[in-house]
């Protein structure tokens, strides 16, 4: 298979795309060998707030996953924060987590016995910051999610809605290129998922990147930019503008 | 190309606090399974503390006794009959080259009493025994009030009392010159002696002078035990020769003993009883080991999402190997120390009750703490690489 136009170099510095995914494809082996991404190509752009919503089992996850740099693509390519992931080693894709992207997940994964300080100045330990520079980084990230009342409360002290925004915090207190959200309000009623999303709303506001990974349509369709997936496929995509260039598919 | 990234990074302080963090979450099972190590530390840093201080005790004595002390004994046994020294044996002993002093020891058969009021079943245990005046250098003794028999008192009806004896017979002070009764005769008591390093016998005793004896009490002046002082170097030469010295005609009713030889005998055999601790402290060790090896595999298959969020984080395999090797070191570390302070006090006590010097050997100490951390080490490595090798996919999917 011949590329009859070169593709856009990837993971160039003057990248505007803070994710860039090019026909990726995702097998799980067997058996039965799933197709989880099926040639599925997105683009982020710095800034953006946008919502990736499909059906259990539409490739959401392993979607997430691949922009995550948690798990590479059987082929096409993959860029996050202008590098490209191909020429990453697992030492090196550890790095970029630790320096460009942040992860809000479900099930909060908090450590339950460590204040909401530390759980968020845990966001920056791999990142060879000293303690005490973490925690007041920390701190600051506590009080734009709303917690700086909470500061030295247990994780196990705190409500839901709360616990998520100490999740919330722990993602962008490095001040990642993107923040991936995986149902950041699946375990939340629906006062404390609105006040979730507002608190994304918000922080996109102040510049950063999120993606929102979602089943629900309630959500997804609140955010800027709605991206459907079905069967591995991006079926739709609402902030694809003619504008933006399409990426070279296959001749 | 951006710029390099700069590799994750997690200071030793760090690693250190989310080791510290994975114990603690988990606080009961993390005491179960340093007890294990705990016991088999204890169980050796005890045994060789108390072996130890028990050989200790030994060494003590063959110091307090010198190790050159030989006893001459007649033989006592089947077909030997009642054998006894010679008179002359002393004489002849002393010709020996290398022998430095001689001393005779005659048991007189009779008993010592406060006055001779007292009936005579009383004897409170207390014995006469008639020695010579240089008795006190060869056995080590030393007076404690008064002096000691000498060449111008032997004759007469004085007595040095064993401080047992002095103790049993009220005796506290010589002022007044206090008397005892021996044979039905009135003795001046003229000095009190310290006890004897290693002769509770004598201890024990009123010694009165051996002509006193034979021509107060009537007995025989054939020496019951002949103590030998023999140049430290030549004691097999000296021991050798002995029998044939003593009693010419008999050599054999001779027994010629060094008690010293015995007691390094003693402090140089392992019981067989400290082996079998050893073993079983050792066995204790392997058994904490596992436990710590299963306490292990169980927190990795638990705590599956958190090292999924690690790597989320930015953790690389390498941080979360050694973070569970740690987590494993400090439960060993925790169990190890335990371990090395059980033993220790459990050595103190004993060694006290049995008023032994304390010694514990630096090595059961640090070799305790190294073993535990050994172990700990080889427990955590395969629980740690299952750990490293889990992919973030696998760990994050939810539980």
């Amino acid at each position: 298979m011949d590329d009859a136009v070169p593709a856009p170099a990837i993971g160039d510095a003057t990248d505007a795309f803070v994710a860039r995914l090019e026909d990726v494809v995702k097998d799980y082996p067997g058996p039965p060998r799933v197709r989880a991404l099926d040639h599925a190509s997105l683009q982020i752009r710095t800034g953006e707030l946008a919502a990736i919503v499909g059906p259990s089992g539409s490739g959401k996850t392993t979607l997430l996953q691949i922009m995550g740099t948690l798990d590479r693509p059987t082929s096409g390519r993959v860029a996050i924060a202008g590098y490209d992931l191909d020429v990453l080693s697992d030492r090196e894709l550890s790095a970029l987590r630790a320096q460009q992207i942040g992860f809000v997940f479900q099930q909060f994964f908090l450590l339950e016995r460590e204040t909401a300080v530390e759980n968020v100045a845990n966001g920056l330990i791999y990142r060879g910051i000293n303690t005490r520079e973490r925690r007041e980084l920390a701190a600051t990230a506590l009080e734009r999610v709303g917690l700086g009342h909470r500061l030295q409360h247990r994780a196990f002290q705190l409500s839901g809605g709360e616990r998520q925004r100490v999740a919330v915090a722990r993602a962008v207190v490095g001040r990642p290129a993107i923040v991936l959200a995986d149902e950041p309000t699946g375990n939340l009623d629906t006062r404390r998922a609105d006040e979730i999303i507002e608190l994304l709303e918000q922080l996109n506001r102040d510049g950063v990147t999120i993606v929102v990974i979602t089943h629900s349509l309630e959500v997804a369709e609140r955010l800027p930019r709605l991206i459907r997936i079905r069967d591995g496929q991006i079926v739709d995509d609402s902030g694809i503008t003619a504008t933006m260039p399409r990426v070279a598919g296959p001749s | 190309m951006p710029e390099r990234l700069t590799p994750s990074r997690l200071s030793a302080r760090n690693i250190l606090h989310t080791a510290v963090v994975g114990v603690n979450t988990r606080r009961n099972r993390s005491i179960m399974s340093a007890i294990g190590i705990a016991i088999g530390i204890a169980a050796i840093v005890g045994v060789l503390g108390l072996s130890n201080s028990s050989r200790s005790n030994l060494i003590n004595q063959i110091d307090a006794l010198g190790t050159n002390l030989i006893q001459v004994q007649p033989q006592t046994g089947i077909g030997v009959g009642t054998a006894q020294l010679p008179a002359t044996a002393a004489g002849t002993i002393a010709r020996i080259p290398n022998v430095q002093a001689v001393s005779q020891e005659v048991a007189t058969g009779v008993n010592v009493y406060r006055s001779r009021y007292v009936p005579s079943d009383f004897t409170a245990g207390l014995s006469v025994t008639a020695v010579d005046p240089n008795i006190l250098t060869t056995l080590h003794g030393a007076v404690s009030q008064g002096h000691f028999l000498n060449a111008a008192n032997i004759t007469y009806p004085v007595a040095v009392l064993g401080a047992t004896a002095a103790h049993a017979l009220g005796i506290v002070s010589l002022d007044g010159a206090p008397t005892v009764s021996i044979g039905g005769q009135n003795f001046t008591v003229v000095g009190i002696l310290d006890p004897f390093p290693l002769s509770p016998a004598l201890d024990s005793s009123a010694m009165v002078g051996i002509p006193a004896a034979v021509s107060i009490l009537g007995v025989s002046n054939s020496p019951t035990t002949i103590d030998v002082r023999a140049n430290p170097d030549d004691i097999a030469a000296v021991l050798g020769a002995l029998a044939a010295t003593a009693n010419p005609e008999n050599p054999d009713q001779i027994a010629a003993t060094s008690p010293t030889a015995q007691l390094q005998a003693k402090a140089a055999a392992t019981s067989t009883l400290t082996e079998l601790l050893l073993g079983l402290g050792a066995v204790a060790l392997l058994v904490g080991g596992v436990g710590i090896a299963n306490i292990m595999v169980i927190t990795v298959l638990e705590r599956r999402s958190e090292i999924g969020l690690r790597r989320a984080l930015g953790a690389t395999r390498r941080h979360i190997m050694v973070q569970f090797i740690t987590e494993s070191l400090i439960l060993a570390a925790i169990g190890g120390i335990a371990g090395v302070l059980l033993g220790v006090i459990a050595t103190v006590v004993f060694a006290e009750l049995q008023n032994w010097g304390v010694i514990i050997p630096a090595i059961a100490v640090w070799g305790g703490l190294l073993a535990a951390l050994v172990i700990g080490g080889i427990a955590g490595l395969y629980p740690a690489l299952r750990a490293a090798r889990l992919s973030p996919t696998e760990a994050l999917r939810s539980t």
